[in-house]
């Protein structure tokens, strides 16, 4: 294991400076995929940087009524807040559905959305990866891939983003909100992950050096009637192999308005945007539903061996809809 | 519950009464010391370096670079490791070469151990091994385990390879109900908690080795042929075992460590990384089986045929016999039963919880399964029906075989009379229910093992003994145990085990670990109690008494001899998402007469609980590179609490009628049967048969359902 420095940072610019001035260094928050990929070699930095003292731990109501999350919340406080809870409830059941309790009491907003994937040839470095080491090929297109992209990959890497949190955050219209050392800024989640093309191994639109300082979700009455559902290899304690993000607004047996996203199914967590226009104006109805899950997955692009995620997707959309839309009718 | 009439009487002592771990208290608090938790005064730590190829030569190994690394002390690979011996025989045979580290230059598989790095701490250790720059030859490889390898021969293990009588072709073509059909079982590891760890040093002329393994003597018997050393040269300790289910016997952390210290001249400590156990530690062999079966119109067999692949290394021959369990389950006119092997590009397979009747029980449990579906039997039915008087191959007398008793009182308690047979049409919600059942057997044997047992002067007993507490409770059976043959209670009996001065012992495996030591306890008691019936006084270093089981054992008369159990299962189905929740389980087993209850049940339920893990999560992939994916326990599913709803385990009277205690074993035969239960119960959820396992969401997205 490659020796590294550690330093707290005492504010927001001091731990920006601290990362512009070390590139080789990297922030520190609950350090649940850090500290690992630092174990298997995956990463090797020269300095930590811990911003998890930081004073980003609240989770504050908006003036338009949306909501403020710090990134340093952690994924067990955002899950128990009680306005994410009322709000947003597929948020507070993406996040439970991560992980376990002592991850969950450790690890961050901030840190959630920056996780790495968990592609077994991303993090062995014995093989090739042109995520963890550009140009040397990617290993699981011709090898294990049953668990990875059937959207939105390319040629050089079809690895899935492994984050819960993130898909009903990206349902939600979240905005990043960042402080670089040309100061604040901030992107739409939708734009926050950039696209696989032959860069896998540049993830985000965050410009070097940059610390993420909160996640602000706008106001979205129909995320008040919202689910998450989450499919993987064990009751616990694993990634998914499939997950949505669905919120659903019904009048009259219309669909008014729609939210949807995938998980486990591309690069980053995937707004549904097809789906949510073939929704918008149809019945609410499973026929319905299914084809606006077929108009989201036609763009599928499934391997040997994960073809499956594509009817699994498409199930999982239905019956998280069609319960929703049970829910509205009572 | 069922009583089998046996004749003894039990007399009310410790054995048969719940006792907590004696060492519990040490265990929950860390006082217990685990062999990678002890320091040594001076101590270096070596990390191995595994290869990156499948199948080559070593053409360079850089060690210079890392020797200028800070901390590092040596680096041990082929062309300056001393040489050690490979040809003799031990304990359980002739040794695995892989343990025999760095004698030359050929890669047989990938992560094959090529060098040990040793320095000052484990950090420095580990980055320079990772620095650690070797240069391979490679050559094409060869890792695809498939059913029609024409390089598969038969092999003995500790079994036979074939056995056959009668002729299957004319029985099959007879029989009024055929099931001919193929199950395969995934490359399985043991993934214990605690990783192997193991110090070495030498004190005067002696070698000492603190460890963590299955057996103290064994490994002790084992680097002493190795480094050809007298036994009494070499002294192994392992005081406490995180788990060890078969993988901890002679392993390359031991030999490596024992190299490094004598170039050393100081104590080097080797511990296998996670990853590193994936290739290191040995593994469960996939596996191919066919099983043939054919029956008469009223469900009664004529015809078994089981056959059963598994893939070994290139360097070592590991059968999984699990065309084994026929041999003592189920008779018929013709009866035939092959173990094969291929040996490939692959680390060496190993034993792992119940090597054979795990994998092999799966396959038949759930061929017998489709045939009580073709014959319209009941399953339970069926297998009553077809219980044999005696050994179907040997002939043998059973010393009890209470397989029927299980299956009675588990589909008493488990509700089966109200089952409705036919598959595919119950449902709850998203959910598709279903029940299944298996049966289970293993072998009760027991190893020559001594004992010390000594009296002391103020009225208490201590018990030395080379046993091993895998996590099993084994140091409290033995207490309870020596408790009872000393007429006293067991806060007056201490224990001390895992130290190879004790003398010779039985390994803990093979769930003959309580019994063969029980049997030694009791011998040294009894001749204890019989000196200390002269009355003659206690001298101040007490009266010590050693005994030796092995003309005992050798005098037991050749009998069948199993453990037995009727497992239970009902499973959810989400045939939409491929999700299989196991709610309930009930295992009724009988196992002989159960010395601690609470250990006991916590071992039976904890085999159970392989047996979800079998059926629905584990599953070690190897890719085309031949190299694994995802070699750690975020890609190895094992279950977790949420997979393990309600398992009950439970057992009827059934004490072994020719060991002294009335022991058999009950450490692997929890696992047996319960991936066929619960794959059993899947297909009476859906109407579909899956016969891979693991039973994987994306399986049953794509095999559907009926209902």
């Amino acid at each position: 294991m490659k020796e590294f420095g550690y330093r707290r940072a005492d504010d927001v610019s001091g731990a920006v400076a601290l990362l512009a001035a070390e590139p080789e260094a990297r922030y520190l928050g609950g350090g649940t995929n850090l500290v690992d990929l630092m174990k298997t070699g995956v990463e090797r930095p020269a300095l930590l940087v811990d911003v998890r003292e930081l004073p980003l731990d609240r989770v504050e109501t908006t003036p338009d009524g949306g909501l403020r999350i710090g990134a340093t919340v952690t994924n067990s406080d955002l899950a128990a807040h009680p306005e994410v809870r009322r709000r947003y409830p597929a948020l507070t059941q993406a996040v439970l559905a991560g992980a376990s309790g002592q991850l969950r009491n450790m690890a961050t907003v901030g840190g959630n959305l920056l996780q790495r994937t968990r592609c077994g040839y991303f993090t062995d470095v014995t093989r090739p990866c042109n995520k963890r080491e550009p140009g040397s090929g990617c290993s699981a297109i011709e090898g294990e891939h049953h668990n990875h992209a059937v959207l939105g990959a390319s040629d050089h890497c079809v690895a899935v983003h492994p984050s819960d949190m993130g898909v009903a955050l990206t349902a939600f219209d979240a905005v990043v909100t960042y402080e670089s050392a040309d100061g604040p800024g901030e992107l739409p989640l939708s734009d926050f992950y950039l696209p696989v093309g032959d860069t896998p191994h540049r993830e985000t639109a965050l410009p070097p050096g940059a610390l993420i300082t909160g996640v602000t979700l706008p106001p979205a009455p129909v995320a008040a009637r919202s689910r998450y559902r989450k499919v993987r290899e064990r009751a616990s304690y694993a990634f998914a192999i499939g997950s949505v993000a669905a919120a659903l607004d019904v009048r009259d047996g219309v669909v008014h308005e729609a939210r949807l996203a995938f998980g486990a199914v591309a690069s980053r967590p995937w707004r549904a945007r097809a789906a949510e226009r073939a929704l918008t104006g149809a019945p609410a109805d499973a026929a319905a539903f299914a084809a606006a899950a077929d108009a989201e997955l036609a763009a599928a692009r499934p391997l040997p061996h994960n073809g499956y995620k594509v009817p699994l997707m498409r199930n999982l959309a239905v019956a998280v809809l069609t319960e929703l839309a049970e829910e509205t009718a009572r | 519950m069922t009583t089998a009439t046996t004749g003894r009487t039990t007399r009310k002592g410790a054995v048969g009464t719940a006792h907590t771990r004696v060492e519990g208290r040490d265990k929950v608090t860390g006082a217990a010391r685990y062999a990678g938790d002890i320091p040594f005064a001076d101590l270096a730590h070596g990390w191995l370096v595994l290869s990156s190829v499948t199948r080559g030569r070593i053409r360079a190994i850089e060690t210079g670079p890392v020797l200028d690394m800070p901390g590092v002390l040596t680096v041990l690979h082929h062309g300056n490791a001393p040489r050690v011996e490979t040809d003799y025989v031990g304990m359980l045979g002739a040794p695995d070469p892989t343990a025999a580290v760095f004698q030359h230059d050929r890669v047989p598989h990938a992560g094959w151990p090529v060098a040990l790095v040793v320095a000052e701490t484990p950090e420095q250790a580990r980055e320079a091994a990772e620095a650690l720059v070797v240069h391979y030859d490679t050559e094409p490889h060869d890792t695809a385990l498939d059913g029609d390898r024409p390089d598969a021969r038969p092999a003995d293990g500790h079994m036979p390879a074939v056995t056959e009588k009668g002729d299957l072709a004319a029985e099959l073509a007879a029989s009024a109900h055929v099931v001919d059909v193929e199950y395969r079982t995934p490359e399985e590891h043991h993934s214990m908690m605690e990783p192997h760890a193991a110090t070495a040093y030498w004190d005067g002329g002696r070698l000492e080795l603190v460890d963590s393994n299955q057996g103290t003597t064994w490994v002790q018997g084992e680097l002493a042929k190795m480094f050809s050393l007298d036994e009494s040269a070499v002294r192994v300790r392992s005081e406490h075992i995180g788990g060890g289910f078969g993988s901890k016997g002679l392993r390359v952390h031991q030999v490596s460590a024992v190299m490094a210290a004598t170039m050393l001249q100081r104590p080097v400590r080797v511990v296998l990384a996670r990853r590193q156990m994936f290739s290191l530690a040995g593994y469960r062999s996939p596996t191919v089986q066919r099983v043939r079966l054919g029956a008469d119109a009223d469900g009664r067999l004529r015809a078994l045929e089981h056959r059963s692949l598994n893939q070994t290394s290139t360097v070592y021959q590991f059968v999984e016999p699990s065309a084994g369990v026929a041999r003592v389950m189920y008779d018929a006119a013709a009866h035939r039963t092959a173990n094969h092997v291929v040996p490939l590009d692959v680390p060496s397979p190993t034993w792992m919880r119940a090597p054979g009747e795990a994998p092999g029980s799966f396959a038949l449990e759930a061929a017998l399964d489709e045939l009580a579906e073709k014959c319209g039997l009941d399953p339970i039915d069926l297998r009553l029906r077809n219980e044999p008087e005696t050994g179907p191959v040997s002939g043998l007398p059973f010393s009890s075989r209470n397989l029927a008793a299980c299956f009675r009182e588990g589909a008493r308690r488990f509700g089966w009379a109200d089952r409705d047979p036919r598959p595919g049409v119950r449902r709850e919600g998203r959910w598709l229910l279903g029940t299944g059942t298996a049966a289970a057997s293993f072998g009760a044997g027991a190893l020559p093992s001594t004992a010390l047992v000594t009296a002391e002067p103020d009225g208490t007993f201590t018990v030395r003994i080379a046993a091993a507490d895998i996590g099993t409770g084994a140091r409290t059976a033995i207490t309870l145990v020596a408790a009872d043959a000393l007429a006293t209670t067991p806060d007056r009996v201490r224990v001390h085990i895992g130290d190879s001065d004790f003398g010779p012992a039985g390994i803990a495996g093979g769930s003959m670990g309580t019994r063969s030591w029980a049997w030694a306890v009791g011998a040294a008691a009894a001749e204890l109690r019989e000196r200390l019936a002269l009355g003659t006084g206690i001298p101040p270093e007490g009266i010590t008494v050693r005994s030796d089981t092995t003309e005992a054992l050798a005098s037991l008369a050749q009998k069948e001899r199993h453990s037995f159990g009727a497992q239970f299962a009902e499973v959810a189905v989400d045939t939409t998402t491929g999700e299989i929740r196991v709610r309930r389980m009930l295992g009724i087993f009988a196992a002989g007469r159960i010395v601690n209850p609470l250990t006991a049940r916590n071992q039976l339920v904890g085999g159970m609980i392989w047996g979800i893990s079998m059926a629905l999560h584990e599953e070690a992939v190897r890719d085309h590179t031949g190299g694994l994916y995802g070699a750690d326990l975020a890609g190895y599913h094992v279950a977790t609490n949420a997979d393990v709803l309600r398992v009950e385990a439970d057992w009827v009277d059934d004490p072994d009628p020719d060991d002294p205690v009335g022991i058999k074993g009950v450490g692997e035969i929890g696992i047996v049967g319960a991936a066929a239960a619960i794959t059993n119960a899947v297909w009476h959820a859906t109407g579909v048969r899956h016969r891979t396992l693991p039973i994987r969401p994306d399986r049953v997205l794509e095999a559907g359902g009926h209902a």
